[in-house]
Formats: C-alpha cells, structure tokens, sequence
C-alpha cells in the first residue's frame, strides 16, 4: 500500500517526518539549556545535585534525537547529508565535540578520581549547551541563508568560501547576522525550558532560592531570546527566498518565505500558536508560581520548530540552496532516497508512535514523584 | 581520475582511531548489560539483597563504560558524511536506512530504560525495573544488528543496482540487505564476542578480588555467572568464527587469501596454524611468503569451501588470473572498469547536452561493463591487494586466543564449582590468567576488526567503490586537525574513564548486604 503511494507524497512525508524529530529534538535541548543554567541558578552544593541529577535523566533524549535526526537524513535525504556534513565540516564537527564531552560528563562528574575534576565537567556540559546549540541554530538558518557550494555531475560537493586564503568550510555561516539570530534564539529558547523543566521536575521546598532564581531565569532568557525572534521572524518575511520553478531551475525571488506562509496557512497557524504558548508558558513560570510551564512552552517550540524545519522546504523552495551556484541547490525532490529506499523507510516508521509511546510512558512513570533532597542524598545522584 | 591520498590516508586513520576506541567500549555494553540483568534476575527470582549488592556494583561499572561508548559513537555515524560524503552519496540510499532504523529502534530503547535501569530503584516496580535492565541489554544488541547490516553490506554488497541517471547504487531489496550472509555471521559473531568479552571483564575482577582477598563471596558468585556465560559464549564464538570464515572465503577470496598469507592458490590447501611472513614478499615474486611455518594439511580446503579436495585462490591468482580455475585477471577487470567509466561520462554529458541518442549509445555500452566499474579506479592490478601482514597476524592471534578462553573458562567453572577458587595455590596461576584474561579479551576484538576492516582494502565497498574514491573532497589539514582533536579528546576521557573505573572496583560492592 505505502509502496504505491507517489514518489512526490513520500518525498514530503519523509520531510515532514525530519521536521517532527528536529522540532523534538528542539524541545528536548531543555537539557542543554538546563547546562548553561547550571552556574547561575545553583550556588550551594545540594541545588548544584539536584539540578545535574534532574538533567542527567534526560541527557540521553536529545543526544539521541540528535542521532536519529542524522540518521533519518542519511537515510531519506543523502545528498543532503553528503553535502551538508562533508561540505560545511567545521560547524557539524564542532557540533559533534560539543555533544561527545557532554556524553561523558553527567556519568563522571562526581565519581571519585575522575581525573579532570568536577569543574571540568561542566564546563563540557557548558560548551555543549551553549556553542553547541547556538551552532545547531547556525546550521538550520543556512536552510534561509543558503551555502557556498557546487555540486558536480556526480553531485560531488566543492566548498568555497575563503578568509585570508583559509577555506572555512561552513564557519562562515556564523558570520550572518541572521544566523547567528536563530542560533541565540535556540541558545536563549533552550534556556527557558530548562528553567521551566527544573521547575516542574524538583521538588524545591527545601531550595527556596533555587525556585526563585529558576523563576527569574524563564524570564529573563526570554526576554533575551524575544528580539532576536522578532528579528528572526521579520528578516523571514522580507528576505530573498530560492524559488524553483516547473523546470527545475533555481532563481532568488523577493520574500519567497512570505509568499510560502501564505500559499500554507496552516504554518502560519502553527507559528502564531507555538509563539503564543510559548509566552503562555513563560508567563505561568513567571507570573503564576505555576509548574506546568514547561508543557506549553514545550509544545509552543515543538510548533515553531517545524515552521522553521518546513517553511524552506515545501510551495517549489529549496531546502539547502547554495548561494554560489543556484542550480547546486538541493530540494526534497532532488535531494532524496529513490522511490523504494522511502517507501521501506516508511513502513519503518510505523514504529515511530510506538517508540514515542513507550518513551512518554516511562517519562511519566519516572517523572511522577519529584526529584527530592533526601533521594539525592541518599540514592543514586549524578 | 586525482586522488588526494594524504585526504584519504588521514580520513582512513581517523576512521580507525575513533572506531577502535569505539569498540573497546561497546562489546563491554553488549555482555555487561546481559551479565547485570543475569544478576538482577537472581536477585528478583530469589529476593535476597546479596543479588542486589551484586547488580549494583556491575551496574555502576556498567554506566562508566556506557557514556564513554555512546560519547565515542555519535562521531562514527557523522563521519560517513564530513569525510566520506562521496560514498555517503553513492550508497546512502542502502547504507543510510539501517542506520536509521538503528537510532529509532535501538538506540531510544537503551536510552529510554537506561535512566530508569541507573535512577528507578525506588520509583518503579521491582519487576519493571528488571524490565528495563532486559531493555538495556536487548537495545544495544539490536543496535549491533543494524550497524553490523550496514558493515556486512560494504563487505558483500547485495539488493541494489546501479543507477547511471544518478550515478549511485540504489536499493532494490531490502531483505536482501537484511538477511545478508555477511550481515548475518558478523551479528552472531560479533556479538557473542561481546559476551565472551564482558565475561572476561568480570572474570578479572573477581580475580582482582580474591587475589586480594577481598569482597570473596561477590567474586565466587560473579565468577560462576561470567564463567557458565563465557565458557558458551566462547563456543559459540570459535564456531561462529569458523562460519566468518568460510563466509569471507565464499564472498572475499581476496581477504581470505590476505588473513592466510596464501600467494599461490592450491587444491587441498594446508592452514598456516602459526608461522612468520618474510618482509619483502610482493605479489607475483615467486618467493615463498613464509620463513617459519606450521602447516595443517587440507584443513584451508575445509574451511574455505567445506571440502577437502576444493581449490583455494590465492593472492597471484586473483591478482594475475588462473585460466584453469577460470578467476579473471585484475588488470583486465581495470580495463573493463575503464571503460565503464568513460562510458559512464560520456553519458553524463550526453545527458546534460540533452543529446539522447548519444547518451543511449553510451549507456548501453557502459551496462556491458558496469560491474568493473570500482576496478577502473585502481592504478596498478597489485593495489587490489589489502597490506597482507596486518590481517595475517591480527587473524592468527584472534583464532589462538579464540581457542584458549573456552579451556579458561572450563578451567575457572570446574574449580568454583568445587568451591575452590580461594585456594592457595591457585593464585600462582590460574587467577593471574584470569586477571589478564580481560585485556587478552580487548586484543582479540580488536584484531577481529583490524581483519575484517584492513581486510577490505583497498575497498570501501568491496569490489565496487575503492575507499580513494570515497572521501569527501576535502583538504587533508582539516582532517588532521580533526584527527588529533580527537586523539586528544578521546585519550582524555580514556584516561578519565580507566581512572574512575579502577577507583569504583577498588572500593567495591556495598559491604552490608555481602557479608
Ligand atoms: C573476543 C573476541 C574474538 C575471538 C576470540 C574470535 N573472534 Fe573473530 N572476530 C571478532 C572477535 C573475536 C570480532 C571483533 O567480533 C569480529 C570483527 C568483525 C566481525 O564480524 O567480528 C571478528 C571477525 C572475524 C573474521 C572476519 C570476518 C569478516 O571479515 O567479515 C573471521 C574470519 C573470524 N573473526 C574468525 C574467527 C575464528 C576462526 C576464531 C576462532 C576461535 C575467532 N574469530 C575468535
Ligand atoms: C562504525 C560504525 C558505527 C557507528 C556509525 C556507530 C554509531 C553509534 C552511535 C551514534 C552511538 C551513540 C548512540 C546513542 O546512544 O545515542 C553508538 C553507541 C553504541 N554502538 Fe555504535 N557505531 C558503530 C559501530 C558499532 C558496532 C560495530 C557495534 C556493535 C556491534 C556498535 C554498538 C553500539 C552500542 C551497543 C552502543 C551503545 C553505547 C555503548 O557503546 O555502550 N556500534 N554507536
Ligand atoms: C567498531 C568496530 C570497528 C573497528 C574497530 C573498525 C576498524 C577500522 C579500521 C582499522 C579501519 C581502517 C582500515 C584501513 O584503512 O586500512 C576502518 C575503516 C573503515 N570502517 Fe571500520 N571498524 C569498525 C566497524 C565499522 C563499521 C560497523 C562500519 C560500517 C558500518 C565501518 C566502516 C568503515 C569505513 C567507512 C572505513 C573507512 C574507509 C574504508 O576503509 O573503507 N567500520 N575501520
């Protein structure tokens, strides 16, 4: 049945399926923005705990969302990824370190002998949520922003962007101001969840000030992450976009972006909701000494996350345009699996619902009692 | 065709760097995480909190080794793309999808039940927490399943064709892909190595322990679970290790003749148990590629094609072709690929120009020859030949070791089943054995792979895409710095990990419940 389906459906469906785990993905860096919260919000050894213990349950979520997002790409989009990973090296390596000492440092920070010392591990987990996501947010904005690339006959990728001589290979994207935006936005996003998480997962009666500052902290990171959103959003609706036409052939026509969301309303729709959860959530943290933030705010980034995932890639636009050679630019279309990689691909990914399921179902089985002083005491803790 | 093969040796040393430190850690995740639900199932079957103490301290070893073994994983998988983009384009559409299914499938249960396996002693069920322990281990056992499908499928590529149009192979049968031969005795090889190894690991610290005489009645206990788990695991390893074999003769007769030191292919050949490779041995020289050796007779026959009276191709054979036996030459394979590749561009452009009777004239000629396309990359027919000593020996000290750990195991089971592993005189001997054992584990695995993988040259898919044509086009100084970054990184969080691993084992399991 599914392998009758047309190339073109599976070929959205497939890109829809990328945007669904990247816009997860985005809800998840809760952890990540959680790291960078860490230094500020904990100042005595025990909220220090109980914040790494709180996180470290969850650090394995977004580290593997992260290698499923690139797997399914790989999977479903190689030239995509060929191009992507090979051609803009240094953003997706520095990436990969960043995510490589995280990895580590939940386990080790506190065991006894660890070498490097407890410092040290959070600095990583410091990198990771900072330079990590911002460079994430950096990547996803050459969606809008396109890349230096040219592709061959036999779609061999060339970069070639150079700075006194040195070829940067994908860095110089983090010199756009639009880019550097989305990834600020991410970096300040993440941390409004990780507040809003920590809120909703400890049990802060015996860490008043813990619970103060984490308050504080929604609301200032949003604050923060606010203009560059606006910013973001404005530059989206008026900037050049890559359109192709019926032929195939690539060319830059005027707020390319604009015309998209309003030949797709229901991401206009989407947009407008997830931001307006967004603030909802925030203000319940800020405002209400409510709990539940996190679920709204969540929910609000999952829904501007597949706006942002989508808006480049569907009405005749290209998802990876290369901005020295239009034709190089890769679209869902030209850019995929052949016909019967996705559609075995998507009887695969019949089983996404059921691995959701499960993960869901042990969240909230492990989630239900609050992260207590006493069990971090006097159980396991990181 | 130009290669830049500083690029292409760089990006094939930090491949091998970051897979060998790779697997140090994972066979340990594959049977540490088996041995602690083994222990928790004791534990949960009987209720007695000696079990528990047990577990735990595994566990608590358990997670050590597994955040270094996810952390050391994650640039593995991106590593096909930043260096090796040209043949993630050729075969993403195979390659990519086990990958894929791997993270959905494998990757999230290990995540999932891993938080509840470390931090869900007193928030879930009893049963459900045995559960997730079972999770862990059957997680990260499926995500072998799938890497090693993708590993089998380089090694014996099946279930696609190619497709001129795009210029890449494409998936035509997905169970093909699956259920491949290779796919399939590397999987239960691989992972039953991985269950003989974490055995070893505990068999060695349990001898730690009563070498020290500490925490005796821990280590009995361990040692009787790791030896049953080891002395079947380890069968089932050298059994497996045969069927690699024969296997890797059906598919691979050049690596075959490469793990053999086998120049001259005969008829009822002999199996070199042991012997020294003379250095300056070149293919087609004539000269016998051994100074020392001892030969069992027929035995190579047997194993490679499971008759005694069988032919065994050897290195000039293949290279240079054998008539009688009816194996074509690499150089006029070269010519052939050659061609296709000319042809191959020439419709190419005739495509593009949108000339199509050219471009059909030339695909139909370049479908004559399509299949010895990765050969008209070689420049000389000898460079079909992968570096002969490395997998000769790394093949010779995996079988030697292959064959002493079952006896090791039987060794150690007999005495603790006599309850007589705390004597004296023991320690003169077989514990020290056993303390070593576990390195002596970590030896064999990664000599497995330095055999399947240096095996491969000069191949990244064999016979059809050589790893020079693989990589992304790159300069090499990005890949060397990257390479050292590595290394540095890497070493660090070895350094760290050892560290940490020796201080928890020496302050051992809780002592309450145990004494
Ligand atoms: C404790 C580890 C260990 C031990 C004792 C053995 N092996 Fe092994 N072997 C591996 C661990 C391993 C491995 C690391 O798991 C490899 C690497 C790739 C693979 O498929 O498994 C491997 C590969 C491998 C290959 C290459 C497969 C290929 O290229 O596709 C062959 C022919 C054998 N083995 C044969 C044997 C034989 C005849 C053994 C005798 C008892 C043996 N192995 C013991
Ligand atoms: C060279 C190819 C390989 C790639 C691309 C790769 C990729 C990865 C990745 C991305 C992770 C982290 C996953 C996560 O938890 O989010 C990982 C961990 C893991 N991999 Fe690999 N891997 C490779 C080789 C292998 C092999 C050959 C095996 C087993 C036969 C294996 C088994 C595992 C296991 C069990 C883990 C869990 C963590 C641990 O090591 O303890 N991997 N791998
Ligand atoms: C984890 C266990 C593994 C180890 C220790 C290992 C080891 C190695 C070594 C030593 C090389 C260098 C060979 C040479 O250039 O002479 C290599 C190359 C490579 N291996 Fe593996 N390997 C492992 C698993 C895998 C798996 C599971 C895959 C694929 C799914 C894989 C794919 C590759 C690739 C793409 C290269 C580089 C290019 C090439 O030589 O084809 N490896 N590996």
């Amino acid at each position: 049945m599914i392998s009758t389906l047309d190339y073109a459906i599976l070929q959205q469906l497939w890109w829809i399926i990328i945007a669904i785990v990247g816009a997860l993905f985005l809800f998840l860096t809760l952890v990540q923005g959680g790291q960078t919260l860490l230094w500020q919000v904990a100042k005595t050894d025990l909220e220090k705990t109980l914040v790494i213990t709180s996180l470290g349950r969850k650090w394995k979520m977004p580290f593997t969302t992260l290698v499923l997002f690139g797997g399914a790409l790989f999977a479903a989009f190689p030239k995509f990824y060929a191009t992507s990973f090979g051609g803009a090296y240094w953003v997706w390596m520095l990436i990969l370190f960043s995510f490589i000492i995280q990895a580590v440092s939940y386990e080790y920070r506190k065991k006894p002998n660890n070498f490097l010392g407890s410092t040290v591990y959070e600095l990583f987990l410091f990198i990771n949520g900072s330079i990590g996501i911002l460079l994430i947010g950096v990547a996803i904005a050459t969606f809008y922003t396109g890349s230096n690339f040219t592709l061959d006959l036999y779609n061999r990728v060339t970069w070639n962007y150079t700075l006194l001589g040195i070829n940067l290979r994908g860095l110089e994207a983090a010199f756009s101001l639009f880019n550097l935006s989305l990834g600020i936005f991410l970096v300040f996003n993440a941390r409004v969840l990780g507040a809003q998480y920590l809120l909703n997962s400890i049990d802060l009666s015996s860490t008043p000030k813990l619970e103060s500052k984490l308050r504080k902290h929604t609301w200032n990171s949003f604050l923060i992450a606010l203009p560059f959103l606006i910013y973001m959003v404005i530059c989206i609706l008026f900037m050049k976009g890559f359109n192709v036409d019926d032929a195939g052939i690539v060319s830059l026509v005027s707020s390319k972006y604009l015309s998209n969301l309003l030949a797709m309303p229901h991401l206009l729709i989407l947009l407008l909701a997830g931001i307006i959860l967004v603030l909802y959530g925030v203000l319940l943290s800020k405002f209400k000494g409510s709990h539940k933030g996190i679920w709204f705010s969540g929910l609000g980034t999952v829904f501007v996350g597949l706006v942002v995932l989508c808006l480049p890639a569907f009405n005749n636009t290209a998802f990876y345009p290369s901005k020295l050679d239009l034709q190089s630019s890769l679209t869902i279309y030209n850019a995929s699996s052949s016909h019967y990689t996705l559609a075995i691909m998507t009887y695969v990914a019949i089983g996404i619902p059921f691995v959701l399921g499960y993960v869901v179902y042990v969240w909230k089985l492990m989630d239900s009692k609050k992260l207590t002083k006493e069990e971090v005491i006097n159980e396991e803790s990181y | 065709m130009d290669f830049d093969l500083t690029m292409v040796n760089w990006a094939r040393a930090q491949f091998a760097f970051t897979a060998m430190y790779h697997w140090i850690f994972v066979p340990l995740t594959l049977g540490l995480s088996f041995l602690c639900a083994f222990f928790e199932t004791i534990y949960v079957r009987t209720g007695n909190k000696e079990w528990r103490a047990i577990t735990k301290f595994w566990m608590t070893l358990f997670g050590i080794n597994f955040a270094i073994g996810v952390a050391t994983g994650i640039i593995l998988e991106f590593q096909f793309g930043t260096n090796w983009s040209n043949y993630s384009w050729i075969v993403g559409d195979i390659f990519g999808a086990p990958l894929a299914i791997e993270g959905l499938f494998a990757f999230f249960l290990e995540a999932t039940f891993f938080a509840v396996m470390f931090f869900g002693w007193n928030r879930v069920s009893k049963k459900f927490h045995l559960f997730s322990t079972w999770m862990v281990a059957i997680g990260s056992n499926l995500s072998a399943v799938w890497i090693l499908v993708a590993n089998g499928w380089m090694q014996n590529p099946v279930g696609m064709t190619f497709n001129p149009e795009t210029a890449r192979f494409e998936m035509q049968n997905f169970f093909e892909v699956v259920f491949n031969p290779v796919a399939v005795s590397k999987f239960v090889h691989t992972s039953s190595s991985g269950f003989l190894f974490a055995s070893l690991f505990v068999l060695s610290i349990s001898c730690w322990f009563l070498i020290k005489g500490r925490h005796l009645k821990m280590a009995k206990r361990s040692i009787i679970v790791a030896s049953v788990f080891g002395l079947l695991s380890s069968s089932f390893v050298a059994f497996s290790g045969d069927e690699s074999a024969y296997v890797v003769a059906q598919k691979q007769p050049m690596k075959l003749a490469a793990i053999e030191g086998l120049y001259k292919g005969e008829t009822t050949a002999g199996l070199v148990a042991a012997g020294i490779l003379r250095g300056d041995k070149q293919p087609g020289d004539g000269q016998d590629p051994f100074l020392i050796k001892i030969k069992i007779p027929f035995m190579l026959s047997l194993l490679a094609n499971r008759s005694f009276s069988s032919f065994v191709p050897g290195i000039d054979d293949l290279v240079y072709g054998n008539e009688e036996q009816g194996i074509e030459s690499t150089a006029s394979k070269m010519a052939k690929g050659k061609t296709a590749i000319n042809d191959l561009a020439e419709f190419k452009i005739a495509r593009k120009e949108n000339n199509n009777p050219k471009a059909d004239l030339a695909l139909a000629r370049f479908k004559k020859n399509q299949d010895y396309m990765g050969y008209g990359y070689l420049d000389k027919p000898e460079e079909a030949v992968p570096p002969v000593a490395i997998p000769y020996y790394a093949f010779h000290i995996m079988v030697a070791l292959g064959t002493l750990f079952p006896v090791l195991f039987a060794a150690f089971l007999f005495y603790a089943l006599k309850d007589s592993l705390t004597r004296e005189s023991l320690k003169k001997w077989l514990l020290p054995i056993g303390l070593i054992s576990g390195f002596l584990g970590l030896v064999a695995q990664e000599s497995g792979w330095v055999v399947a993988e240096v095996g491969r040259q000069p191949w990244s898919i064999y016979g059809l895409l050589p790893v020079k044509a693989s990589t992304t086009n790159l300069a090499a100084s990005n890949v060397q710095i990257t390479f050292f970054m590595f290394f540095v990184v890497f070493t660090l969080l070895l350094t760290a990990e050892i560290a940490i691993m020796l201080k928890q084992i020496s302050i051992g399991p809780e002592e309450g419940p145990l004494k």
